[in-house]
């Protein structure tokens, strides 16, 4: 009896020691392993592992190219591998380490990133979303180095739009990276049969949303799609309400810190965002962008407004054809406008093998790793000038808008603004999702642009 | 030791007793009063050092942060203000984590309690194979937050799971489970609702099934305390079973309460891991907790000054918690000496 008694301490006491060694363990460490979790769980993510840890730098080689980002999925993985390929050929002289974080669309992936540059110990080259996140972070702390010797030496000035280089260049005229694929963020996908049984067309403006909406929640579909268990498909639907709410030089110039978020306009797009939600699906909570892509791939819902990786979804993953199972129109009242989401990659000052570096963002820029990488990630290329007929029939659209249309900048991803706003912004929509005060939404928006855009 | 001490003194045996020999030994060392005193002192000084540097150091230093102006990636420390602390007292995402986090706090701390006190006295009634039932009630608690919550996540997942074995026994309305948005009705507290989330429950149930082998262990330990002489005369004064329960072992038990809440308590009012990979913050921040927004607000939008104020408001709530219990815990033990 006593015996026993002892025996159940002892083990209780091992216990409270193991527990209190789990929690003097360092958070992020703790993150990783719910990375990797996540990744198990999530049947396109698979992590690329060769005893190599992204977040512990002991485990990489001083020489090798390190190459970090979020590229896990299907498609984007292969992408980035077939790139690797194309750098090993060219130089079989360097290591190359992929360094790839899955998980929340790239948020953990940042986290992980914020904590190694902090700590002075800066991957080879990163991937970052051209605009405020690389310039008002990065740059602003002297952590990059300038790209112009390597546009001048490639000839690069001329290939890409210049909306998008300004993207990341600093008021000196430095430019900090180079764009390697273009997605387009104010796209609505629509389920083409939903349309043509109900004899109805996709929506060009607001107003039209609503009455096809009507109609198609008359016959039993679910007008739109909605999977906001990530909180960032509520700020990307947003994003799009806005551009087409106010239009693209009001949108810049908010960003800018120039025009009041409290303008009427703008409460506009809360409200419309309102009626919007008006038609989603129930359990919008429970899904993923995937799941909320899929009701309209097999026709449970007619659209759903999310960035054109979801093309790259409905054809590579679900095998749909373009224009035949699922069609694409822009979104509510932003025809002729494009949002962009732009991935890019730098130089971090200090970067373990520069030279390496630079040979690899050679080859992110030139048309042939453009051609190669873009057509399997579902993305268009950033240059303007590779062969169109690598691309799909959407992709071959798309890109002829991208050379037409007028840019603007991503929110939700990080390109509009700096990535405090982003947050508070995102704090904004999901409070908007349960109480539904647009007043109280554009009067936290007009404070965050006084803190951080101002 | 003492042959060793004694060497050149007269040799008397065995029997030479301590009150002899340690005078002798005082003599012998001559430690001079100053350093004597210092010793305690030296040989606490690293961990006091320590502890000053890494514990309240850096308590000053996120204090500090807070009230700083160091909201992008560019440090900036400068003073601005408690403006962090004001404005998170109008957030509606920082008001609906305290909430959830004290919702979670009592229903976890509670259920615990409660499932390891049942468990514990059945298991004081030495049922059969008891050895074996006190271990698998235990073994939960070696497995971390991050596996229980990726586990339960699986479990209580709306489109498999456990939802599937409700489905074939004829559930209609099966649960939502952690992505439920329902909000189990309560009072309007300024923007917020004073109620329980229903996607709150889901992680309680993750949370409690971990620890309440805890509880369990430190109940059974102190039941195993109470001696059968107790029970033997509270039935000689004709109490029933439940009476006996009631009147004589749970005011025993008392102590072990307190260790539960104190301990669970502040786990539960720190927790992080389990909600990260369960359920992340959730739609319209149901499931959010203050350690989640602490880490999103500093490392994804770097803004360092709320990261630290969150941080600072939970030592503060940490410490509300602990004190009383704290200070309960010392009574009763100061009430057990006399």
């Amino acid at each position: 009896m006593r015996k026993s008694l002892l025996a159940l301490f002892g083990v209780l006491v091992l216990l409270m020691a193991a527990c209190a060694e789990d929690e003097a363990d360092d958070p992020i460490a703790d993150l990783e392993d719910d990375d990797t979790d996540e990744a198990v769980d999530d049947d396109d993510d698979e992590v690329d592992d060769d005893a190599v840890d992204p977040e512990d730098p002991d485990t990489i080689p001083d020489d090798a190219v390190e190459i970090f980002s979020w590229w896990t999925g299907a498609g984007e993985e292969a992408g980035l591998l077939a790139l690797i390929d194309i750098f090993e050929e060219r130089h079989p002289e360097y290591e190359v380490v992929n360094s790839a974080v899955a998980g929340g669309a790239g948020t953990d992936a940042q986290a992980v990133l914020t904590s190694r540059m902090q700590a002075g110990d800066p991957p080879g080259t990163f991937q970052i979303h051209a605009g405020r996140a690389l310039l008002d972070q990065w740059v602003a702390a002297d952590a990059m180095e300038p790209l112009n010797f390597l546009y001048d030496e490639e000839g690069w000035w001329d290939v890409f739009p210049e909306t998008l280089l300004d993207l990341t260049t600093d008021e000196e005229g430095n430019i900090y990276s180079v764009p390697v694929n273009v997605h387009r963020s104010n796209v609505m996908f629509t389920n083409v049969a939903a349309f043509e049984d109900n004899g109805l067309e996709p929506p060009e403006t607001f107003d039209d949303f609503v009455e096809v909406a009507d109609e198609l929640e008359a016959a039993g579909v679910t007008p739109l799609a909605l999977g906001d268990n990530e909180s960032w498909t509520l700020l990307h639907t947003w994003e799009t309400v806005l551009l087409g709410a106010v239009g693209p030089e009001m949108y810049n110039d908010l960003f800018a810190g120039d025009a009041d978020w409290e303008s009427p306009e703008v409460v506009e797009s809360f409200e419309t965002l309102d009626t919007m939600l008006g038609y989603i699906n129930e359990d919008h909570a429970a899904r993923n962008w995937q799941d909320a892509a899929q009701l309209v791939a097999e026709g449970d819902a007619a659209m759903n407004i999310m960035g054109d990786w979801a093309a790259g979804y409905f054809a590579t993953d679900l095998e749909l054809e373009p224009n035949v199972d699922f069609g694409w129109v822009a979104t509510p009242n932003t025809g002729g406008h494009f949002i962009t989401v732009v991935d890019t990659f730098g130089l971090p000052e200090g970067a373990p093998n520069r030279e390496g570096t630079i040979d690899w963002l050679r080859v992110l820029g030139s048309d042939e790793g453009q051609e190669v990488f873009n057509p399997l990630k579902g993305s268009i290329a950033a240059r303007t000038d590779v062969d169109v007929e690598v691309f799909n029939e959407y992709g071959q659209s798309t890109y002829e808008d991208f050379q037409d249309d007028v840019l603007v900048p991503s929110l939700a991803h990080n390109s509009a603004a700096p990535p405090n706003f982003t947050e508070e912004s995102m704090t904004v929509v999901v409070e908007f999702m349960s109480r539904r005060d647009a007043d109280a939404a554009v009067t936290a928006l007009e404070q965050a642009a006084n803190d951080y855009l101002r | 030791m003492s042959v060793e001490v004694t060497p050149q003194l007269p040799v008397e045996g065995h029997k030479e007793s301590a009150l002899e020999r340690a005078p002798v030994g005082r003599k012998r060392r001559h430690t001079p009063k100053g350093v004597e005193r210092a010793m305690p002192l030296l040989l606490l000084l690293p961990s006091v050092i320590a502890i000053g540097v890494f514990v309240y150091g850096f308590i000053a230093w996120t204090g500090w942060v807070s009230v700083s102006n160091w909201t992008t990636f560019v440090q900036d420390m400068s003073y601005r203000g408690f403006t962090e602390y004001t404005r998170l007292l109008s957030d509606f995402r920082f008001l609906s984590g305290l909430r959830n986090v004290i919702v979670f706090t009592i229903l976890f701390v509670g259920m615990c309690a409660l499932v390891g006190l049942l468990l514990a006295i059945l298991l004081d009634r030495q049922p059969w194979g008891q050895p074996i039932w006190r271990n698998l009630f235990l073994f939960p608690l070696a497995i971390s937050f991050v596996v229980t919550g990726v586990v339960w996540q699986w479990l209580l997942n709306p489109s498999a799971g456990v939802n599937i074995l409700l489905d074939q026994l004829g559930v209609e309305n099966l649960p939502m489970w952690y992505v439920s948005t329902e909000i189990i009705p309560g009072w309007q507290w300024g923007q917020i609702e004073v109620a329980i989330p229903v996607a709150l429950v889901a992680v309680v149930l993750a949370a409690g099934w971990q620890m309440s082998g805890f509880a369990m262990a430190i109940y059974l330990a102190g039941l195993q305390g109470v001696s059968e002489d107790l029970r033997e005369a509270a039935r000689v004064d004709g109490a029933t079973e439940l009476d006996i329960y009631r009147r004589v072992i749970l005011p025993l038990l008392r102590p072990m309460t307190i260790t539960i809440v104190i301990v669970l308590g502040h786990i539960s009012l720190k927790t992080f891991d389990l909600i990260f990979v369960m359920t992340g913050s959730g739609t319209g921040y149901v499931t959010d907790v203050p350690a989640v927004y602490m880490y999103e607000a500093t490392f994804r939008a770097n803004q360092f000054a709320r990261g630290a104020a969150i941080s600072v408001v939970l030592l503060i709530l940490v410490v509300a918690l602990m004190a009383p219990a704290v200070w309960a815990r010392n009574k009763t033990e100061e009430g057990a000496r006399e």
